[in-house]
């Protein structure tokens, strides 16, 4: 394993490796934006077209006229920002007591949690679907959004990445100055961890911007869809479907994951662990 | 550490009142009260839906008219379905092929992530886009990738003189393209996570092991791998569950050469993963009962293969 600093002939060598997987990881996804400006006889022909073409204006015209782009945009922007607040605050509460407490019954709920993870999503859809509809959430994102903020997934990173990131001098050395146990977690524990909730929110955001197995059973309201949906939507029947325009509503809608993303990644790396474990 | 070695929780609820001793959780209640709005979502969109599946299980419904009990019948046919069987093996294989790929090279990268100073945030974005883009793009994009008549990969075959090979309709075709398909997804996200966990790794650690003469290998081996096993361990788990519930896919990749419905997974069923079987049972046949208990049964793969995977992790890190 090359664990080694990136200067002379072996930080060439590092990054001509980094840059090889770069190429490969960034490659489809190239493609898909090659794709958004072909029409979707050229996606299919031969040799594979691997530069631009010119019907992307086209695309997005054609795109707009079909969905409401900017409105199911909206829907989806509304639901992924709450959820993804809600569970960076629900898991990274229950985390923190699962990774640095004693109680009883801790192991036994934890282990349920681990099982409930286990099960097939698909498997509670229709009992949940059920539940929602005795509850009158169907049709509105409160079906979306209330849910998701359960996120089994969240804690256990969370759990994991606490054990090692949050070391018990500090937590001593806080209880010794008098701090409780919520300002344990504000103030000792979440800025620890804050590269390990930047990963999750960013992950949660993801997830539930490109989640769409359960909005489209959820969202009966055609005029009140997540994006995702309406793009399902374009999907025609086989062998009429316009894949230059699914292509391109795609790639569109890429952007604010994009954004997201952006911002958040200056927060995985963990400098700010580093400083606040040192003491 | 303890998750998977738990025998199967019977009674504990998240309230408090279940707790044993009253002392017990007086002195920890605000422990309680932490974790009780996670417990109460859970109950009501987790463990409710779960156990009516369990009931749905043990009856015979086709989704409109009356559910009839039906015992243990769904699960005695069950552990006699060749095509659930034949779902299992399909995706155990697909696992394999996707994961173990999948975690050396997102080692590799983290560890050369965490090393190489420059350009670490240009990297990270460039590792981390396989992982947003929607699986319904992906699936087009590698559909394409090896399409038969028109795709790269058979572009490239031809180029260096090899034969072309019909991907998407041969069984080891169709296993090859999805795994690829989900290691390329999957690679730079848990490349990121592991960076993460290296994070977390004092530098001072390092800084004693140069002053030892330790070399790269040597550091590898005896600091950054015990170090990072919780980490492995997490990045195990995921993939096992994650990757034996597989479903989108195979069901996006494989819907146009589907030979009978978009969840039959393909040619000769080659990519019908237990979850798109278990869609085909409930949703084509619209038998719901023999669905739950379909989805019993991959519970109980995954936990199974769950339990296998972080054993041997553990038990390995130990000595």
């Amino acid at each position: 394993m090359a664990s080694i600093k990136g200067s002379g002939r072996r930080g060439i060598a590092l990054h001509t490796s980094l840059i090889a997987g770069v190429l490969l990881s960034a490659f489809p996804f190239y493609w898909a934006v090659i794709m958004s400006t072909h029409t979707s006889s050229e996606i299919f022909s031969y040799p594979p077209k691997l530069l631009p073409g010119s019907h992307f204006t086209e695309n997005v015209r054609h795109l707009f006229d079909t969905v409401d782009f900017f409105g199911s945009m909206a829907n989806s922007l509304l639901v992924a920002t709450v959820v993804t607040f809600l569970v960076l605050f629900l898991d990274s509460l229950a985390a923190f007591v699962f990774a640095k407490f004693e109680f009883p019954g801790k192991n036994a709920l934890f282990a349920l949690l681990m099982l409930i993870f286990m099960v097939p999503a698909q498997m509670a859809a229709i009992p949940q679907f059920v539940i929602m509809a005795k509850l009158g959430w169907i049709g509105s994102m409160t079906s979306l959004i209330v849910p998701a903020a359960a996120n089994a997934f969240g804690i256990f990173w969370m759990r994991q990445y606490m054990r090692s990131a949050i070391h018990d001098e500090l937590l001593d050395a806080s209880r010794l100055d008098g701090a409780n146990f919520l300002r344990q977690y504000w103030h000792v524990a979440l800025p620890v961890v804050r590269p390990g909730l930047a990963f999750l929110g960013i992950f949660t955001f993801m997830s539930q911007w490109n989640d769409y197995a359960w909005p489209l059973i959820a969202l009966t309201n055609p005029d009140n869809v997540t994006l995702q949906v309406a793009l399902s939507q374009l999907n025609g029947t086989h062998g009429t479907t316009d894949y230059g325009m699914v292509m391109t509503g795609a790639v569109l809608a890429l952007i604010p994951l994009l954004i997201v993303f952006a911002v958040g990644a200056r927060q995985i790396i963990g400098d700010l662990a580093k400083g606040a474990v040192r003491g | 550490m303890v998750v998977a070695e738990q025998t199967p929780p019977a009674v504990d609820r998240p309230r408090p009142a279940t707790a044993p001793p009253r002392t017990g959780w007086r002195k920890h209640w605000h422990l309680y009260a932490a974790i009780s709005p996670f417990y109460l979502l859970f109950l009501a969109f987790g463990l409710i839906p779960v156990g009516f599946s369990l009931y749905l299980s043990l009856h015979r419904w086709d989704g409109l008219g009356s559910m009839e009990w039906a015992g243990l019948t769904q699960y005695q046919y069950l552990f006699t379905d060749t095509d659930f069987w034949q779902s299992i093996g399909t995706t155990l294989i697909i696992w394999a092929l996707a994961t173990f790929p999948m975690i050396f090279l997102a080692m590799v990268t983290a560890v050369m992530l965490n090393s190489a100073v420059r350009f670490k945030n240009a990297y990270r974005f460039a590792y981390f886009l396989p992982n947003v883009t929607s699986v319904v793009a992906v699936a087009i994009v590698f559909g394409s990738v090896f399409s038969t008549n028109f795709g790269l990969v058979n572009a490239l075959l031809q180029a260096v003189g090899l034969d072309q090979v019909a991907w998407l309709n041969t069984p080891w075709g169709i296993k090859v393209a999805i795994a690829t398909l989900m290691t390329w997804q999957w690679t730079g996200y848990n490349a990121i996570i592991f960076l993460a966990g290296l994070q977390t790794i004092p530098g001072d650690l390092y800084e004693a092991a140069r002053i030892d003469g330790a070399g790269p290998v040597q550091t590898f081996f005896r600091i950054t791998l015990p170090l990072l096993r919780p980490t492995l361990l997490f990045v195990l788990v995921v993939s096992t569950v994650t990757g034996l519930q597989s479903f989108s896919e195979p069901q996006v990749l494989l819907q146009t050469t589907a030979n009978e419905s978009t969840f039959s997974g393909g040619p000769d069923h080659a990519g019908r993963t237990m979850v798109l079987y278990f869609f085909q049972q409930t949703f084509d046949n619209n038998d719901f009962g023999y669905g739950a208990a379909v989805a019993w049964g991959i519970f109980l793969v995954v936990v199974l293969f769950s339990i296998i995977n972080w054993r041997l992790v553990q038990r390995r890190g130990e000595q």
